[in-house]
Formats: C-alpha cells, sequence, structure tokens
C-alpha cells in the first residue's frame, strides 16, 4: 500500500529536481553540468518506481485511495484544500508519464550531449515532468489549474529553448497564447462551480473538489450547469490537446529539442487535455450537449488534421499532425462514451509517439535535418533506427498486432457501438482517418528510409551548413546514433511492440485477465471484438502503407504526378486550410492589432495620456504663475503678513460673534 | 489710569515698531523696531496681569489659593521672560548683520535677497 509520502514523492522529486539543477548546479557547476542529466534520471526514476507502488496499490480498489485534505485557502466560506486523488486513472497515468519522462530524459543524454544549455535543459524538462504530475495526482480542480497552468509554462520554456531563433521564440510565444486561449474557458468553468457553491447540487459538498463535482453531476446539478462547466473543461482540453480550432500551436512545437517534442507529443502537455476529459468524465456523461461536441470535434479533428499530415515535408510536422489526429481519436472515443478506451488509446500511444519522435530525432542527429527531402536510403546506415521506427509506424497506422492496433480497435468499436447518429458520423470519419494515418506515416517511412540518400544538412542549406542552430555547423555523418538513444527506443519499441495486448488482452493471459486496463479504468462492459471492424481497418490500413510503398518506394505513380492531379488539394494542404493564415493575419493583424489595438492605443494616447499630461501642465503653470511672489524682499513678506493678520482680525470683529 | 490708556500706549508701540520694521532699509534700525513691539507686548502683558484679575480672587478672598497667585503673576513673569529672550535676540540678530556685512558690504535689507527665485 502506497504512503501518501510516497505519492507526495512523485511530484516532489522531479520538483526537488527541477530546484536543484536551477539554483545549485548551474548557478556553480556551471552550465554544462552532467550532473544535472543525472539528477533528473535519479529523481524520475524514482517517481517511476512509486508510479509502480501506486499502481500496484490500486490494484483490487474500486474507490480512490483517500488521504486527509490539507487546508490551503478560504473564500467566501468555499475552504479550498489540496490533497491527493489516487485512483486507477490517476495511477495508469503516472505510469504513463513518470516512464516516458524517464526514457526520455535518458535518450536526451545523449542527443542534448553538446548544447550550451544542458543544465538549463534539464531543469525545465524537470519542472515539466513535475507540472504534468501536478495534475494527474491534484484532487482539487484549483490545484488542477495550478499545475495545468505549470505545463503550459513549461512547455513554453522548452519550445523556445533556442530561444535565440526567431521562429523557436515565436512557436513558444504562439503555444502559450493558443493554449491561453481555451484555459480561459476552464478558468470560466472553474470560477462557475465556484458561484454554485449554495445551490441544492452543492450541499454539503466543496464545489472545488473533484469527487464532491462528480457527485454533485450525478446528483442535483442541473442540465445547464453540467453542460457549461463540462463545456469549459472541454476548452481547456481542446487547447491543451490541440483539437480543432486550437490546433495549430502544436506543428509549430516542433522548434523545440526534439525529445522536448516526444515528451509534448506522449506523455506530458497534450495528455493532459485528455486526462482532463477523463478525469471530469461523469460530469460530461451527464450532458448530452457537451457528449456529442466531444465526439464531434474529436472525430473531425482526427480526420482533419490526417489530411494535413498527408502534404508535410517536415518530418517532425508529419508527427505532429499525426498526434493531432490520434487525440483527436482519444476524444472522440470520449465522447462516445468510452473514457477507459480513450486512455488505453494514450497509453499505447504515448510509446508508439514517443518512439516515432525519438526516431526523428536520431535521424536528423546524423543527417542534420528534418526535411524529408533531403533524406532517404537511412536503412542501411542506421538500421537500428529503422526497424524501431518501422515498428512505431505500424504500430501507429493500427496493424495486427501491435500495441496501437488494439487501442485503435477498441476507439472504433466504442464509436461502432453506439446508436446515435454522431456516433456513426465519428466512426466514419476515424475510419478514414485510419486510412490516411498509415498513407502518412509510411511516406515519412519510404521518403527517409529507403531510396537514396539526398544529402542532408549540406543539400539543404548549400552556402551555410548551419541548419541545427543548436550545436552550429551540423555536418553530416550518416550513421547510428549512440547507444544511449539506441537503448531507450528499443525499449519503447518492445513497448509499441507489445503493451497494447499485454496490457487490455482479449481473453486471460498468462495472470492478466482479460480486458484488464479498460475494466480498471472503470468500463465494466467489455468490447467484444468485432472480426469484420477489425479486418476492415486492418485492411484499410494496409492500403494505405499500400499506397504509399508504390507512390514513394515504386514511384509509380510519381507523387509529383499525383500531386499535379490534386494541384488545388494540395495548395490548400500545404497551407493548412488557411487556417494559420485566417488565425495570423485576419484574426491577429487585422481584427486585433488594427481594430483593437489601434482603439486602446488611441484611448491610452489621447485620453490617459493627454489626462495625466494635464495634471503636470496645471501644476506647472500654477507654480510658474505664483513664484514671482517669491522676490526676496523680506519687508514685503512681512507686509503681506501683517495684512494677511489684519484680515483675519477684522474677520473675527466683524463676524466672529 | 484705566486699562484702555494702557492698551492705547501698546497699541501705539506696536504699530511704531511694526511700521519700523516693514519701512526701514537699515538692518539695524529694522532690529530696533523689533524692541519697540516687544516693549508693546510687555506693556500689555502687565497691564493685563495688573487690570484683569482673576475671577477666583474676586469670589472668596478667604480661600486665595497659592495657584491663584501665580495666575495673577503670570503676566508679569511673560514680561520678564519677553525681556530676556529679547536681548538674546538682539545679541543674535547684530551677530548675523555683521556677518552678512561682512560678506556683502551693506546692511540694507533690501539688498539682501538672495532667496528670490
Amino acid at each position: 500500500m502506497i504512503s501518501e509520502l510516497q505519492a507526495w514523492a512523485i511530484l516532489l522529486l522531479p520538483l526537488a529536481s527541477f530546484s536543484l539543477i536551477a539554483l545549485v548546479i548551474r548557478p556553480f557547476l556551471g552550465s554544462r553540468s552532467r550532473l544535472s542529466g543525472y539528477v533528473t534520471i535519479l529523481s524520475i526514476g524514482v517517481a517511476f518506481l512509486f508510479s509502480l507502488i501506486a499502481l500496484r496499490s490500486t490494484l483490487g480498489h474500486e474507490d480512490a485511495i483517500g488521504w486527509d485534505f490539507h487546508p490551503w485557502l478560504s473564500i467566501n466560506g468555499v475552504e479550498v484544500r489540496i490533497g491527493i486523488l489516487m485512483d486507477p486513472l490517476t495511477a495508469v497515468m503516472l505510469v504513463v508519464v513518470t516512464g516516458v519522462s524517464l526514457l526520455v530524459q535518458i535518450y536526451s543524454q545523449g542527443y542534448m550531449r553538446d548544447d550550451e544549455g544542458y543544465t538549463r535543459y534539464f531543469a525545465y524538462m524537470s519542472l515539466f515532468t513535475a507540472s504534468m504530475v501536478g495534475i494527474v495526482i491534484a484532487r482539487s480542480i484549483v490545484q488542477i489549474y495550478v499545475f495545468w497552468e505549470l505545463v503550459g509554462l513549461s512547455s513554453y520554456l522548452l519550445i523556445g529553448f533556442w530561444y535565440h531563433r526567431p521562429a523557436a521564440a515565436a512557436a513558444a510565444k504562439k503555444a502559450f497564447l493558443v493554449t491561453r486561449i481555451g484555459d480561459v474557458g476552464f478558468l470560466l468553468a472553474i470560477l462557475y462551480l465556484f458561484l454554485q457553491r449554495d445551490t441544492p447540487a452543492f450541499q454539503g459538498r466543496n464545489p472545488l473538489e473533484i469527487p464532491d463535482i462528480l457527485q454533485a453531476a450525478g446528483g442535483a446539478m442541473t442540465a445547464f450547469a453540467a453542460t457549461a462547466t463540462a463545456l469549459g473543461i472541454f476548452a481547456g482540453a481542446m487547447g491543451k490537446s490541440g483539437q480543432f480550432p486550437l490546433h495549430t500551436w502544436l506543428p509549430d512545437a516542433m522548434e523545440g529539442p526534439t525529445p522536448v517534442s516526444s515528451l509534448i507529443h506522449a506523455a506530458t502537455m497534450v495528455a493532459a487535455g485528455v486526462f482532463l476529459v477523463a478525469r471530469f468524465f461523469p460530469l460530461f456523461e451527464v450532458s448530452a450537449t457537451a457528449m456529442t461536441t466531444v465526439a464531434l470535434v474529436g472525430g473531425f479533428t482526427a480526420i482533419f488534421a490526417a489530411t494535413m499530415g498527408l502534404v508535410m515535408y517536415d518530418i517532425k510536422r508529419v508527427l505532429a499532425y499525426s498526434t493531432i489526429s490520434q487525440l483527436g481519436y482519444m476524444m472522440l472515443a470520449i465522447g462516445v462514451g468510452a473514457p477507459a478506451v480513450a486512455i488505453f488509446h494514450l497509453f499505447t500511444h504515448a510509446f508508439f509517439k514517443c518512439l516515432l519522435f525519438l526516431g526523428a530525432g536520431s535521424v536528423s542527429h546524423a543527417t542534420g535535418t528534418f526535411d524529408l527531402r533531403f533524406m532517404g536510403g537511412l536503412r542501411k546506415d542506421m538500421p537500428w533506427t529503422y526497424v524501431t521506427f518501422l515498428i512505431a509506424a505500424l504500430s501507429l497506422a493500427g496493424v495486427f498486432p501491435l500495441a496501437g492496433f488494439w487501442s485503435k480497435d477498441e476507439v472504433l468499436l466504442s464509436a461502432w457501438r453506439g446508436e446515435v447518429t454522431v456516433h456513426t458520423l465519428v466512426f466514419w470519419m476515424a475510419f478514414i482517418a485510419v486510412f490516411l494515418t498509415a498513407f502518412y506515416v509510411f511516406r515519412a517511412v519510404f521518403m527517409a528510409f529507403h531510396g537514396d540518400f539526398r544529402g542532408g544538412a549540406q543539400a539543404e542549406h548549400p552556402r551555410e551548413a548551419d541548419s541545427n542552430g543548436a550545436g552550429g555547423v551540423h555536418p553530416v555523418h550518416l550513421a547510428e546514433s549512440p547507444m544511449v538513444m539506441l537503448g531507450t527506443m528499443l525499449a519503447l519499441a518492445v513497448l509499441a511492440l507489445g503493451a497494447g495486448y499485454v496490457a487490455n488482452p482479449l481473453g486471460d493471459l498468462a495472470g492478466i485477465p482479460a480486458h484488464w486496463l479498460t475494466s480498471f479504468l472503470g468500463q465494466h462492459e467489455d468490447l467484444t471484438f468485432n472480426l469484420g471492424i477489425a479486418g476492415a481497418s486492418t485492411a484499410v490500413a494496409l492500403a494505405g502503407i499500400g499506397l504509399a510503398a508504390l507512390m514513394y518506394g515504386a514511384r509509380r505513380p510519381s507523387p509529383e504526378a499525383v500531386g499535379r492531379v490534386f494541384g488545388p488539394v494540395r495548395t490548400l494542404l500545404l497551407n493548412r486550410y488557411y487556417l494559420d493564415a485566417l488565425y495570423e493575419d485576419v484574426l491577429v493583424r487585422r481584427v486585433f492589432y488594427r481594430g483593437v489595438a489601434r482603439l486602446l492605443d488611441w484611448f491610452d494616447r489621447e485620453i490617459i495620456d493627454r489626462f495625466v499630461d494635464g495634471f503636470g501642465w496645471l501644476s506647472r503653470n500654477t507654480g510658474k504663475a505664483i513664484a514671482p511672489l517669491q522676490s526676496g524682499q523680506v519687508q514685503v513678506y512681512g507686509i503681506v503678513i501683517s495684512l494677511g493678520l489684519l484680515a483675519v482680525l477684522g474677520a473675527y470683529l466683524i463676524f466672529g460673534r | 489710569m484705566s486699562l484702555q490708556n494702557f492698551m492705547l500706549l501698546s497699541a501705539v508701540l506696536f504699530s511704531v515698531g511694526l511700521y519700523g520694521v516693514l519701512t526701514r532699509r537699515n538692518a539695524i534700525a529694522v532690529l530696533m523696531s523689533i524692541e519697540l513691539m516687544f516693549s508693546a507686548v510687555n506693556v500689555a502683558a502687565v497691564a493685563f496681569s495688573r487690570y484683569a484679575t482673576p475671577s477666583a480672587l474676586r469670589v472668596d478672598p478667604a480661600t486665595v489659593a497659592e495657584g491663584a497667585v501665580q495666575q495673577v503673576l503670570t503676566g508679569q513673569v511673560f514680561a520678564l521672560f519677553i525681556i530676556t529672550v529679547a536681548a538674546a535676540e538682539a545679541a543674535l540678530g547684530l551677530a548675523i548683520i555683521i556677518a552678512v556685512y561682512r560678506s556683502r558690504g551693506t546692511v540694507d535689507v533690501t539688498q539682501v535677497n538672495l532667496m528670490k527665485r
């Protein structure tokens, strides 16, 4: 049984590592001290062990382990208390977050070896992990919000890690601002809950504590209140999880170091949104509107992002759109009423997506570029990277029997099962997205690893070979990455291969009961394996892979010819549906800069500044007008004083009685 | 002799002094005029002490307390204090005038106007 102290340690260890690196190691041992990496790995490793203990302790417990609350604030009769909510959802998320984070930290040892900001990097990574753990274990919604914003902050710091590159600084700012838009919705939901404190639903309950909110949702909460709160929370989740229309920050977030992208996409940042909706699922469940919204947004995002992934040339951008699309799957699963399946997909996705990013990092480590057009033929020089990347790609495509297949199948199945039109609609969206997913990921595989090598960074930047920006000139050296990077990739490859079936098997499997993970997460009606859907989705995935092989492997038909046929569509996709242009040119520049900002500027200049200036003018000129009275003639002063005294006495004599 | 006569004398003295302070250019003459004003105040103080007897004395002479006597004498004591302070003030004022004369070569108060804007 896990003690409360151990549970807190999962959060406090990475936080301590952050403080230690930021306050001691970096100032005293220099910005490239190896110690920072070891401290981070050690603290997250111990946190991972505690997470395993937590998972072990929650097994066989229907209810959450409840520890006492710790008082924090008292506002208008509402106690804000902090505490840990240790239920199966928390335990599974803790294992994913700390486990993936641990692997990424080990990988970073190799990837960031020569970087100037080595200690800064690990400090931020510790903070990032700690913030995510904070969200996962929080028991009060205010506590979630605090760590929610900390995740936003640390992702900002990490995306903008190479802040001297304008693109990185802009991407960091974009990520922060776009997710903030969603966060406003989340904040409004919290405030709304706070205002509900005197309603019958919260009689004797605390409107800011998650167990109470969920109980109230199942009880006396009005339909409107539930819908409003759920939509507010979903707005926050949309921002963090990159759901349409707030997805634009995620592809740009590729400007950070690759392990950061890998962590953001697998376990921390984007998973936070899915986790949040899953955490408040009972609240969503009572509101049909909220469920429909979640399902539709998820389904649309799944197919919408996948189409953009088809044409991108930056390997990390391909993966980024893939993440958005897969997050769409998770939201969709929640929307059709299967949060356990969503978390199962999050679980498998964390492994193969992390692996894909680490593979992309390994590739760029060798070639110095992320542009697929300048790669090719890496299969021969980097066999291990190739094999692991291939496993992850197959898993992402959902090919039997890899991890991704099982979770994707459950997602499709949960949508198929529903009788509502919306469920059927999102099922077909997700089904088409399966084909697109298989195509774009194998397009990346064929472009990067097959054919002939097309020159890497030196071909991309013929003049200055400085493309990486991190370590200055990045020479092309086609060789396998160091062991520390390969080792983590191999570990992830094993998970991407087997984690799906082992965690959630169809039948009992060597001590693991059937549908272990999903039933552990609270889904008790088993989804019966549907051979038709499984077969159809695998066939579609294989068709996608086959098409990618034809176009990018055999070049029959050649991608250029296909591109010409679909000219306008391709342009639309390459420009990302002009959404970035819409946001940046129309919303930001036209509406905001030229409209709102200009109006406020005018008000500031013409009203506020004038008012302040007027005060200055008044006192200055009053002073100027009165100053000549000070003549230095002491007798004049005397006369004035005497006359003044006479005036006072005279007034007293006349009016005094 | 009534209180009015003393008041009249005091007022005349005070006005003459004030006139001197406000019109004489010579700093020493200004100082002398100030002394006149002090004298006016002294005359008034002593006159009040003599004529404006506290009501406590008048009601029951048998119970005249020591405090009442002190009150009667307040005006006279005040006059003594003023004389003392005026002496000190005159000494200080003359010292300042000498210092001013040394630095500026004049004792004309209209010329001593360093404090003007």
